[in-house]
């Protein structure tokens, strides 16, 4: 049984706990074994490097050294901390004296980080350490005729010589996962670009207007719905879905889904431990479609 | 090996859109898209429009949408496209107006250069007098970040998200070659000042997303966005931190200081200040948030041993730079 300290994330934490109700739902019943790094702290998530690159590196330096303890490989289950602590952990690992001098940071804690963890998404972790087969296998209710957006976001992606999963230009895990739960993945320009996020409290237009233009693409490729591995991708395109659609003139009523959402659904798992109901965005319209199919009839809520 | 080639093509003068054709070439196991390009002018149709010179990665006038990303034509393989593709298809550069076919309008893109004032300049008291900014470079400052290895081929402006949406910003290569004068040690520092209040303006450094787009589109390793950083980084040194950029650094930094992580239900109040207007306009998501149960608790408990965490910040504030 695949085991790893699971490093939630502040968004999972905080304004999207859908994300970790449903990744919690789905590891168990995957056969996944999880420590959860409760004293770990944020990322950064590409900010607190801004105000000091070194506090930001021995902030993950200590989440890594508190998951070298218990022997286990990190689990991100968001993109950007993903981006983040992947890009950290290579560098920690690779330039000459780092590791040395940002642990002496965490020597007053009585932490050293030895550089031998890795840090591995949800999503690589299904694809490859779980497989797709063993995924396949669990599959209650699929996603039959469904169209589905892929969205990854940018961390995730690049820049690839410190992500090193997948080429950013033509990425497939995502698509294989839409494919392993029964749907079809539509293929637009936008699944690789940005949502904006890191603006939109500051510059909303155009953090709204990026998120919008991405999203009315995948309609118009045909989406029934999106699925992302970023937290703070779904904040942008679910929680300003409305304004996104204002800022470029059209309707957009598009559902979004965490990872671990189109995966729990699949598998036939109550909605309400997928916490389905926490969406601006309804996804009743999913949920519909997949009882009349023939799928358990799902909670209402 | 015969293969085919999906090139864009435009003729302003006959064309009311763009339209896609096919041409088949023989090609060999070295072959270049810009190879390829020039082979099709030549035996196929010599209307085909396309800027190149050197053919080898130095003039950065080949820059062009191959299979959906920004390349210089002239070091790209067409094998390995095929193979990492399965098809070639080549366009101009995005989100810059089309002259004919590959070619594109790049005088937004040089007017964005200009406006970052790419040459020493010296203090406002001193202007006139140039003599006063000529000091020498120190050592290290010699190479700034390999940002002076920009060929100026606009990749990355072409892959840029935000510039997709707000063609008013300043962009990634003329943020890139203002980092290099920030970083010139011969500029006194009332000029870099000077420079930073301009960049901190609308469309400059703080209308970035880190989207990764420029580092991973550029030809030369020039890491555009890390001196959007770096940029922001020198910016809050110099104490310009009234910004909603600015504040959403320090406020993000001082909230994790304090509790460890994040807590996205205070970062509207660090971002926007106390400043009812804007704050009025993030009121109704959040309360459409807290609807649904997506608003953190503002009060809620410190990650446990916060107060390493509040060491860390203490300890490494002490070494400021970056490592």
């Amino acid at each position: 049984m695949p085991k790893y300290a699971l490093y939630p994330g502040c968004a999972a934490q905080g304004a999207t706990p859908e994300l970790y109700q449903s990744t919690m739902a789905i590891i168990g019943r995957l056969n996944i074994e999880v420590v959860e790094l409760k004293a770990a702290a944020c990322c950064g998530a590409g900010v607190v490097t801004e105000a000091n690159p070194e506090t930001a590196l021995a902030l993950n330096a200590r989440t890594f050294a508190q998951a070298e303890q218990l022997g286990l490989d990190v689990m991100t289950i968001c993109g950007t901390c993903q981006g983040v602590m992947g890009a950290a952990n290579q560098r920690l690992k690779q330039e000459p004296g780092l590791l040395e001098r940002i642990n002496r940071l965490l020597a007053p804690e009585g932490l050293a980080y030895r550089g031998t963890v890795q840090v591995k998404h949800l999503l690589w972790i299904i694809v490859r350490d779980i497989g797709l087969h063993e995924l396949r296998r669990h599959i209650r209710v699929p996603f039959k005729d469904f169209r589905v957006a892929p969205f990854y976001g940018c961390y995730i992606l690049r820049p690839s010589w410190d992500v090193g999963f997948e080429d950013p230009e033509n990425p497939s895990s995502l698509e294989k996962v839409i494919q392993a739960v029964g749907g079809d993945s539509i293929s637009y320009a936008g699944r690789t670009k940005c949502c904006g996020f890191p603006i939109i409290l500051e510059k909303e237009q155009i953090a709204v207007t990026m998120a919008g233009a991405n999203m009315k693409e995948a309609k118009e490729g045909g989406a029934d719905f999106m699925v992302t591995p970023c937290p703070l991708c779904h904040m942008s395109l679910d929680i300003y879905q409305e304004r996104a659609g204002k800022a470029i003139g059209a309707r957009l009523d598009l559902p979004i889904l965490h990872l671990p959402q189109l995966i729990g659904l699949a598998m036939g798992i109550p909605t309400k431990e997928l916490g389905l109901s926490r969406h601006l965005i309804p996804v009743d319209s999913i949920l519909k479609r997949m009882e009349k199919q023939g799928a358990p009839v799902h909670e209402s809520h | 090996m015969r293969l085919a080639f999906l090139i864009q093509r435009f003729n302003p003068e006959v064309d009311s859109h763009s339209s896609t054709r096919r041409y088949h070439l023989d090609v060999g196991r070295g072959t270049t898209v810009l190879d390829a390009l020039i082979r099709i002018k030549n035996e196929h149709d010599g209307s085909l429009a396309l800027r190149y010179s050197c053919r080898s990665a130095i003039c950065g006038s080949c820059a062009m949408e191959i299979n959906g990303s920004e390349k210089l034509a002239c070091r790209t393989s067409v094998r390995r496209e095929w193979e990492r593709h399965g098809m070639v298809t080549v366009a101009p550069l995005r989100n810059l107006p089309v002259i004919k076919d590959l070619t594109v309008d790049m005088s937004s893109f040089w007017g964005k250069i200009r406006d970052v004032t790419p040459w020493l300049t010296s203090a406002p008291q001193n202007a006139g007098r140039p003599d006063i900014a000529q000091r020498s470079p120190s050592p290290a400052s010699s190479h700034f970040h390999n940002v002076d290895a920009c060929i100026m081929c606009a990749a990355c402006v072409a892959a840029c998200t935000v510039h997709e949406v707000s063609k008013e910003f300043a962009g990634p290569a003329a943020l890139a070659k203002a980092d290099r004068f920030l970083e010139d040690h011969r500029e006194p520092i009332e000029a870099k000042r000077h420079r930073l209040t301009v960049l901190e303006q609308e469309h400059g450094i703080w209308d970035c997303t880190r989207c990764n787009f420029c580092v991973e589109v550029c030809p030369k390793d020039v890491k555009p966005m890390e001196a959007i950083i770096r940029l922001r980084r020198s910016a809050l040194a110099a104490g310009l931190t009234a910004t909603g950029g600015a504040r959403h650094i320090t406020g993000f930094a001082e909230l994790v200081r304090r509790h460890g992580r994040l807590n996205e239900a205070l970062m509207p109040l660090k971002i926007l200040g106390f400043n009812l207007r804007r704050l009025f306009t993030v009121l109704p998501l959040g309360l459409a948030m807290a609807r649904k149960g997506k608003v953190p608790n503002p009060f809620a408990a410190a990650i446990p041993g916060a107060a390493r965490i509040r060491d860390i910040f203490a300890a490494s504030r002490r070494h400021p730079g970056a490592p």
